[in-house]
């Protein structure tokens, strides 16, 4: 149960670490925010080849394969197309800190 | 590979996470973050298959060497190549779905890898196992389902008004009772016929659940599905062992709950009323549907001459000005206005578009100087010293019956205040209710003009007529 326990322990850190540094996320930056977030919990994906990996039977293994398909679209699209927007918000006059508060 | 180098690698790529979502604190180091993350992600997927050999659960047999290895390169080739094109060619104007379908996509695999996690481990399965499956599976359900939903909801190929019919929350009552029931049934059993059943109600749940929802909340749902398959992730996490899992599914978890909370309240509302407030709601169409009344309709010139006049022009883009693909327009109007030594700038309300921070994304695509974009609270109380107001394909955030009517569904919004300007200019293409359906007092306003027509095709018009001015 110790194993559960650190498991338990590293959920709780990542919460506060979460909420830390996703309140300091620029209110501008909100779209790309959850379209960035949505691309890491494809990473969801190596559970999925870790599964389809140890699969025993044709069961185990379609569903694990077509788990693989669906995280492998989740996080490779969310980060090209988080790219994508983030790329339109180069080259301006960076004020991130105080957006458009200046007259 | 050796164990404690995987584990090692693996908390660098959970540290790549966090910093992907550090670097959007400003837009200057954003698309480096974001390259960090994306560059863990990759690492974290090679790195996988030298992962060091388990010892199964049952203790019995040690699997060796790695299976199906081609059969999952190719799966996640033809991943890659359905997700790219789409991440490629979607326009900045349907990102709201695409990022909804790519999360029920996330929270259907993550579902999917518990169940075959649990048919693996059978019964041998340890209860915390089985109570983590039946989480990830049954908010993997949901939210696969409910983002599917949502896609079709805001692509519009079903409609966007709440879908609410007689005896509809008995039905989801009811439906989640049984999700419930049926989960104490496979803690209980253990048995693969039940985790079938509760997959098959989460389903059917995750449908009912955003059906009612309208579609001016619908942004709101998304950024809690998004919440849901952070935490599925985070739960297959547990059950896999997963350091890396639990620490990515939880930074989504917490980046949607919070950003559920801020739209909720930028939408003035509580997350309880969004989503069963269709249940509640008196409707209102009836009320929409009052008699013609007369409105100030003004011609292309008229708007010109407003504007050319004005010391101070604040346009408030919607969404309307994004469907017309008129932020390049809207922008060159700007700056033929800001070279006739007029204050330009924008009225951006935080949920503007379909979702947060959705009507900067557009804008900046347009090349819309940055310091232009203002947001809510800063430009409200600039509104009287304001000569006019160019309000573009946008109805519902700056509806005055957000703080005048009692009821209505958007009553409490935090709106921009527009009817504190000299001159207001609604550019519109009919009379019809904006997303939420409600009627605007604003437009029978006698200080306001409207301006019939596609948003791009006014937009030029004007251009041209202040030229000639």
């Amino acid at each position: 149960m110790s194993n559960g326990l650190a498991l338990l322990s590293i959920f709780v850190l990542s919460v506060f670490i979460g909420f830390e540094v996703v309140s300091k996320v620029s209110t501008t930056l909100h779209t790309p925010l959850m379209s960035g977030a949505n691309a890491i919990h494809g990473i969801i994906l190596i559970g999925a080849i870790t599964v389809a990996d140890r699969a025993v039977n044709n069961v185990q293994l379609s569903l694990a394969i077509v788990a693989v398909v669906l995280a492998t679209i989740n996080m490779v699209g969310g980060f090209v197309v988080t790219d994508r927007m983030l790329e339109m918000f180069k080259g301006k006059p960076r004020k991130a800190s105080q957006t458009g508060g200046e007259k | 590979m050796n164990r404690n180098l995987y584990d090692l690698l693996g908390l660098c790529i959970a540290v790549s996470f966090i910093l992907a979502l550090k670097g959007l604190a400003s837009p200057k180091s954003a698309r480096r973050g974001n390259l960090i993350g994306a560059a863990g992600a990759t690492a974290a997927t090679v790195l996988v298959f030298f992962a060091p050999q388990e010892i199964s659960q049952s203790g019995t047999a040690t699997t060796s060497g790695h299976h199906h290895t081609l059969l999952i390169l190719l799966a996640i080739l033809f991943g890659v190549v359905v997700g790219v094109p789409a991440a490629r060619k979607i326009q900045m104007t349907q990102m709201p779905q695409l990022v909804a379908l790519f999360n029920g996509v996330g929270g259907g695999a993550a579902a999917l890898v518990s169940i075959v996690e649990y048919l693996k481990l059978g019964s041998a399965a340890s209860t915390p196992d089985v109570v983590a499956t039946v989480f990830t599976v049954i908010v993997g359900c949901v939210s696969f389902a409910g983002s599917v939903v949502t896609f079709l909801k805001l692509q519009e190929i079903m409609t966007t008004r709440p879908v609410v019919f007689a005896g509809g929350r008995f039905l989801i009552a009811g439906t989640l009772v049984g999700v419930l029931a049926s989960a104490a049934w496979v803690i209980h059993s253990m048995g693969n016929t039940s985790l079938l059943v509760m997959g098959l109600l989460s389903l059917l749940f995750g449908v009912l659940f955003v059906l009612p929802v309208g579609g001016a909340d619908v942004p709101i749902v998304i950024s809690l599905l998004n919440a849901f398959t952070g935490l599925t992730v985070a739960a297959s996490g547990y059950v896999l062992q997963a350091t890396l899992l639990i620490v990515a599914g939880t930074l989504v978890g917490a980046s949607g709950t919070i950003l559920t909370r801020l739209m909720a309240t930028a939408m003035g509302r509580s997350l309880f009323g969004t989503l069963f407030g269709a249940f509640t709601a008196k409707p209102q169409a009836a009320a929409a549907a009052g008699e013609a009344r007369p409105v100030k309709s003004g011609s292309p010139d008229d708007v010109a001459i407003l504007l050319n006049y004005a010391q101070r022009v604040v346009i408030v883009p919607g969404f309307g000005l994004a469907v017309a693909q008129a932020q390049h327009t809207v922008r060159e109007m700007a700056d033929l206005l800001t070279s006739k030594g007029i204050d330009v700038a924008y009225g951006i309300h935080p949920v503007a578009g379909r979702m947060p921070g959705h009507m900067n994304v557009l804008l900046a695509e347009a090349n819309v100087p940055y310091e232009q974009l203002v947001e809510m609270d800063e430009i409200n109380p600039t509104f009287p010293q304001t000569d006019v107001v160019l309000v573009v394909g946008a109805n519902d955030v700056v509806n005055p019956a957000a703080r005048t009517t009692p009821g209505c569904p958007i009553f409490g919004m935090p709106i921009l205040d527009v009817s504190q300007a000299g001159n207001v200019i609604f550019l519109k293409r009919s009379m019809r209710p904006g997303f939420a359906g409600i009627e605007n007092e604003l437009l029978y306003d006698p200080k306001t003009t409207l301006l019939f027509g596609d948003a791009k095709d006014s937009l030029t018009k004007v251009v041209s007529a202040l030229k000639n001015l």
